[in-house]
C-alpha cells in the first residue's frame, strides 16, 4: 500500500496538510533473518533527490577577542548526484571526506553554503525552518551510534511515538497502537514499548532508531553508518532488516558507510568521495569491477579478503602514501594528486571534471583507466580545451559544459576508446 | 599455500616453527559480582611461536580481550579469579608477583590497544610517553631515550619524527596515533605483541598501512603476535593460526587456511556468512546469526551456542542442550580442533552453507569435485568426509 502512495508524487508534494488520510506501513512481513540480495530500483524510476553542485564550507575562526574568519573547511565542495525512487546510493570514502556532512545537508540538519538539493522537484537547500517541518516527514535519518542517538530518559514508546505527536498526524489515542506496529516491523517485541533504551542491546537499539525513522513513512532514508557500531553477527541482521524495509515499502536510501563490502551488498549504485568531492560514481559493477579512478582502485585493493585464507599472505594492493590533506587548504587541481601514483603536471593545474564514461559510470580523473591501463595522455584535455600539460590551448574547442556537470546520467557519454561522445 | 599436504596431518594444533613462546593452558578468568560469577574466560588453551601470528576472533563479550589482558597480568590485584597457566618463555605469568610483572610488561609483552585516542595520555607529548616506556625498562639517559623514540617514530612511518616527537596525541591523525601506539609497544623490542583490534577504528587504506607495518616489524624482530579482531579478512591475510571464541570458550582452533576454508563449527559459519565479501558474488546473501551473544553470568547449558544454532536438529537427541562438546580434532586431522556435536560438518557446510553465502565458490568446488574420482560420494553427503574432502584439499594445494 505504501508503494502505491509513492507513485503519486503530486499528492505527496504537498505534505503540509494533515487532513489527508494518513497511510501507514502496517502489514509488514519482514524476516530479519532471511538474507537477500540488494534491491534494485526499476529501470524507469524517476529521480527522487537531485543534488547539484552542493557545497558546505565551515568557517575557521581565529582565537582571541574578535573571532574573525581566517579560513574555511571545504567539507563538501561541489557534489552532484541523483537518488531514484526506491533506489539506493552508497556513499563511501575515508573519514573526513565529507560523506556524513553530505548526509546532514540532505536531511537539512545543516544549511548548505551553495548548490541545490531538489527533492521531488522542490529545492530544499535554503528553505526556512518553518517550511522544513513537512519535509522532515519525507526525509528521515538513521544514526551511527545507537547509544547516543536515543534519549536515555525516554521510553521506547515515547521515542518512536514522538514524530507522530510532533506532526499531529493521528490522535493521541492511536499513537501507542502505531508504535507497537512499528516495533513489530523492526523485529522487536511490541510489548516492550514501556522499556528504556538501556534495557536493549546495541542491535536492538539500532532497530529502535530504524523504527523511529520509519514512523512517518519517509520517502528517503539517510543512513549514516547504520551498522558500523554493531557486532558482526548483528550487522547482518540490521542490513537485512533495512533491505526488507526497502523491498516492502519502496523507501529510497542514501547509505553512508566506510565499509566497502557492506555498501556493495546494499547499494546498486555507489559514489566514492575524497576530500569533499565525488571522484567516481556508478553502478555497482562499474565501481567494484571496473573502477577507473586510482583512488577507488587503491581503496578496493586495501580491503582484506577472507578468500585470501586459502592462498595465504596479503593481497596485492596499491600503496597510498601519506595522509589525506587538510580540507582547509586542499591541493590545487585534482585533490587526490598528492597521493596519486599516476599524477602528472595537468593534475596540479586543472581540476578534472566528473566525466561520464559509461551508461552509468562517471569518473573525475585526467587519466581514467582500469588498473595498469591508465592512458598516457590526459583524456580530458581536449574536452576542456587544454594541451596535455594543462595549459590553455588556443586551438582547443571547449565542449558543452552541460555534459560535464549534469547531476544524473545522460544518454550520451564520452567513450574512452574512441575519444568521442557516443551512445549505445 | 606453501606447506605440503603432509604437514596438516602431523603438526599439532598450533603450527609451530620451533618451541612456542607463549603457551596458555586451561585459562579461566572469573569475575565475582553481586549477581553471581561472570565466567569471562572458561578453560582456554592455545600457543604461539616466535615469528607466528595468532588471530582471535569472536563477538564482543566472547572473552577475547579478557584473555589477552590476562597475559599482560592486568588482573593482578583486582578481584578477578584466575586459574590455569600462562607460560611466557617458560615462566608462568600467573604466579609472578606485581614487581616481576612490572618488569615483564612492556619489555617482554606489549599491547596495542584498540582506541589510540583513549590509550594515549592527552596531557603528555607522544615522545614523552614513548620515552617513559623505554626508561622504565632500560637504564639510559633521557637523551638516548629521546633518540630511540625518534628512531621508532621514523620506523613506523611518522613524517618528520624529530619534530612530531614533541606533538601531543590530539595533533596526530587517527592512523598516526595508532602508529605511535605501535612505536610505544615496540620500543623495548618485545618478543610478544598483543594487538587488540588494532585497525578497527581506522579507514581501509590506513588499516592496510598498519597491517603492512606489523608484518614488516614481525619479520624484523621475529616476534610473536596475537591479533584480536572481528574482521575475518584481517585474520585471513595476517595470521597463521586462528582461534574462534564464543561465550568465553574456544569453539574452533587451527591453521587459518584450514579454519576459513573448511570451518566445522556453525558459529564460524555464521561469522563467515554474516559479512559480505568485497570481491564475491553480488547475489550472495547475508545470513545473520539469530539472537544475541550469550550472557556470561548464566551461560546456556551444554554448548553455549545452541540457542542460536540453526543446525541443532542435525544432532541426535538433546545432546547440544545437555552436554558441552569437547574441543577435539574433527574429521580434518589433528590440526583442526572444534567444539561441536555435529557428526559431519564438512558435508553440511558444502551442501547447505556455502551455496548460500558464496555461490561462486561452490561452482569452483564442483569443478574440483568432478575432477576428483571420489567426488560423487562427497556431493551425496557420504559418511566418509575425510576421504572425500582430501582430494579437494590436495587440489587446492597443487
Amino acid at each position: 500500500m505504501s508503494t502505491a502512495e509513492h507513485t503519486e508524487p503530486e499528492q505527496a508534494g504537498d505534505p503540509g496538510t494533515p487532513e489527508e488520510e494518513p497511510t501507514f506501513i502496517t502489514d509488514a512481513d519482514i524476516d530479519p533473518y532471511a538474507g537477500m540480495a540488494a534491491v534494485e530500483a526499476p529501470k524507469d524510476a524517476k529521480p527522487l533527490l537531485t543534488v547539484d553542485n552542493l557545497r558546505m564550507y565551515f568557517p575557521v575562526k581565529s582565537t582571541g577577542l574578535v573571532h574573525r574568519t581566517v579560513g574555511q573547511v571545504q567539507a563538501v565542495d561541489g557534489v552532484s548526484f541523483e537518488v531514484v525512487e526506491g533506489g539506493s546510493l552508497g556513499l563511501v570514502g575515508e573519514s573526513g571526506c565529507g560523506k556524513s556532512t553530505t548526509g546532514r545537508l540532505i536531511t537539512r540538519l545543516l544549511t548548505p553554503t551553495g548548490g541545490s538539493i531538489m527533492f521531488e522537484g522542490k529545492d530544499i537547500a535554503q528553505i526556512s525552518s518553518g517550511d522544513l517541518k513537512p519535509l522532515r516527514r519525507e526525509i528521515q535519518m538513521i544514526f551511527q551510534d545507537p547509544y547516543t542517538s536515543l534519549n536515555p530518559r525516554h521510553t521506547v514508546g515515547s521515542i518512536i511515538g514522538a514524530p507522530l505527536r510532533i506532526h499531529k498526524i493521528i490522535p493521541e489515542k492511536q499513537v501507542l497502537g502505531r508504535v507497537k506496529e512499528l516495533l513489530e516491523i523492526v523485529g522487536l517485541n511490541p510489548e516492550h514499548y514501556n522499556r528504556f533504551p538501556n534495557e536493549f542491546s546495541g542491535g536492538q537499539r539500532q532497530r529502535i532508531g530504524i523504527a523511529r525513522a520509519l514512523t512517518l513513512n519517509p520517502k528517503l532514508l539517510v543512513a549514516d553508518e547504520p551498522v558500523s557500531a554493531l557486532d558482526v553477527s548483528i550487522q547482518a541482521q540490521v542490513v537485512n532488516l533495512l533491505q526488507g524495509i526497502q523491498k516492502e515499502f519502496g523507501v529510497a536510501f542514501l547509505f553512508i558507510a566506510h565499509d566497502l563490502a557492506i555498501v556493495r551488498h546494499f547499494c546498486p549504485e555507489v559514489a566514492v568521495m575524497y576530500l569533499g568531492k565525488i571522484v567516481e560514481i556508478g553502478d555497482r559493477d562499474s565501481i567494484y569491477l571496473g573502477a577507473h579512478h586510482p583512488y577507488t582502485q587503491a581503496l578496493l585493493s586495501a580491503v582484506p579478503d577472507v578468500k585470501q585464507a586459502s592462498i595465504g599472505g596479503r593481497r596485492e594492493r596499491i600503496r597510498l602514501t601519506g595522509d589525506v590533506p587538510s580540507p582547509i587548504n586542499p591541493p590545487s587541481g585534482c585533490r587526490f594528486r598528492t597521493r596519486c601514483p599516476i599524477a602528472q603536471e595537468i593534475c596540479a593545474k586543472v581540476e578534472p571534471p566528473l566525466l561520464q564514461i559509461g551508461p552509468k559510470h562517471k569518473v573525475a580523473c585526467h587519466f581514467p583507466g582500469e588498473i595498469g591501463h591508465h592512458p598516457k595522455e590526459p583524456a580530458t584535455a581536449s574536452l576542456l580545451g587544454l594541451d596535455s600539460e594543462g595549459n590553455a590551448d588556443a586551438a582547443g574547442a571547449v565542449t558543452n559544459h552541460d555534459r560535464l556537470s549534469h547531476p544524473g546520467y545522460m544518454t550520451e557519454w564520452y567513450d574512452l576508446d574512441t575519444k568521442s561522445f557516443a551512445r549505445d | 599455500m606453501s606447506s605440503s599436504a603432509t604437514t596438516t596431518e602431523e603438526r599439532p594444533a598450533a603450527s609451530s616453527a620451533g618451541d612456542p613462546l607463549l603457551v596458555v593452558k586451561d585459562l579461566k578468568v572469573h569475575f565475582p559480582s553481586s549477581d553471581g560469577v561472570v565466567k569471562a574466560v572458561d578453560g582456554l588453551s592455545y600457543s604461539v611461536a616466535r615469528g607466528q601470528t595468532l588471530g582471535i576472533v569472536g563477538e564482543s563479550g566472547s572473552g577475547k580481550s579478557v584473555s589477552s589482558s590476562a597475559i599482560m597480568g592486568l588482573f593482578h590485584g583486582s578481584n578477578a579469579q584466575l586459574s590455569g597457566n600462562i607460560f611466557l618463555d617458560g615462566t608462568d605469568i600467573l604466579t609472578l608477583e606485581e614487581n616481576d610483572l612490572r618488569k615483564l610488561r612492556g619489555r617482554d609483552v606489549a599491547m596495542i590497544f584498540q582506541d589510540p585516542l583513549s590509550a594515549l595520555h592527552p596531557y603528555y607529548t607522544v615522545g614523552a610517553q614513548i620515552i617513559e616506556a623505554y626508561r622504565v625498562h632500560q637504564d639510559v639517559s633521557k637523551k638516548a631515550a629521546r633518540r630511540r623514540a625518534i628512531e621508532l617514530l621514523d620506523r613506523v612511518g611518522i613524517p618528520q619524527p624529530d619534530r612530531r616527537v614533541d606533538d601531543y596525541p590530539h595533533q596526530f591523525s587517527g592512523g598516526m596515533r595508532q602508529r605511535a601506539m605501535i612505536a610505544m609497544g615496540l620500543v623495548n623490542d618485545p618478543s610478544m605483541l598483543i594487538a587488540d583490534e588494532p585497525t578497527t577504528a581506522l579507514d581501509v587504506t590506513v588499516q592496510a598501512q598498519i597491517l603492512d607495518l606489523l608484518q614488516d616489524l614481525q619479520r624484523e624482530f621475529n616476534s610473536a603476535i596475537i591479533i584480536i579482531t572481528h574482521d575475518l579478512g584481517v585474520v585471513a591475510e595476517m595470521t597463521d593460526d586462528t582461534l574462534v571464541m564464543y561465550g568465553g570458550r574456544a569453539v574452533e582452533y587451527g591453521k587459518t587456511s584450514e579454519i576459513l576454508t573448511h570451518p566445522e563449527m556453525p558459529y564460524t559459519w555464521g561469522l563467515l556468512s554474516s559479512v559480505p565479501d568485497v570481491t564475491g558474488d553480488t547475489s550472495a546473501k547475508l545470513i545473520p546469526i539469530p539472537g544475541n551473544p550469550p550472557s556470561l553470568l548464566n551461560p546456556p547449558s551444554g554448548c553455549h551456542f545452541h540457542p542460536r544454532c540453526t543446525f541443532r536438529d542435525k544432532v541426535a537427541g538433546d545432546l547440544c542442550r545437555t552436554t558441552t562438546p569437547e574441543l577435539v580434532p574433527g574429521s580434518r586431522g589433528s590440526s583442526h580442533l572444534k567444539r561441536c556435536h555435529l557428526p559431519d560438518p564438512e558435508s553440511i557446510y558444502q551442501a547447505e552453507v556455502l551455496p548460500e553465502i558464496a555461490p561462486d565458490l561452490v561452482e569452483a568446488t564442483d569443478a574440483m569435485e568432478s575432477a576428483a574420482p571420489v567426488a560423487p560420494a562427497e556431493a551425496g553427503g557420504s559418511a566418509e568426509p575425510s576421504a572425500a574432502s582430501a582430494p579437494i584439499e590436495a587440489k587446492e594445494q597443487g
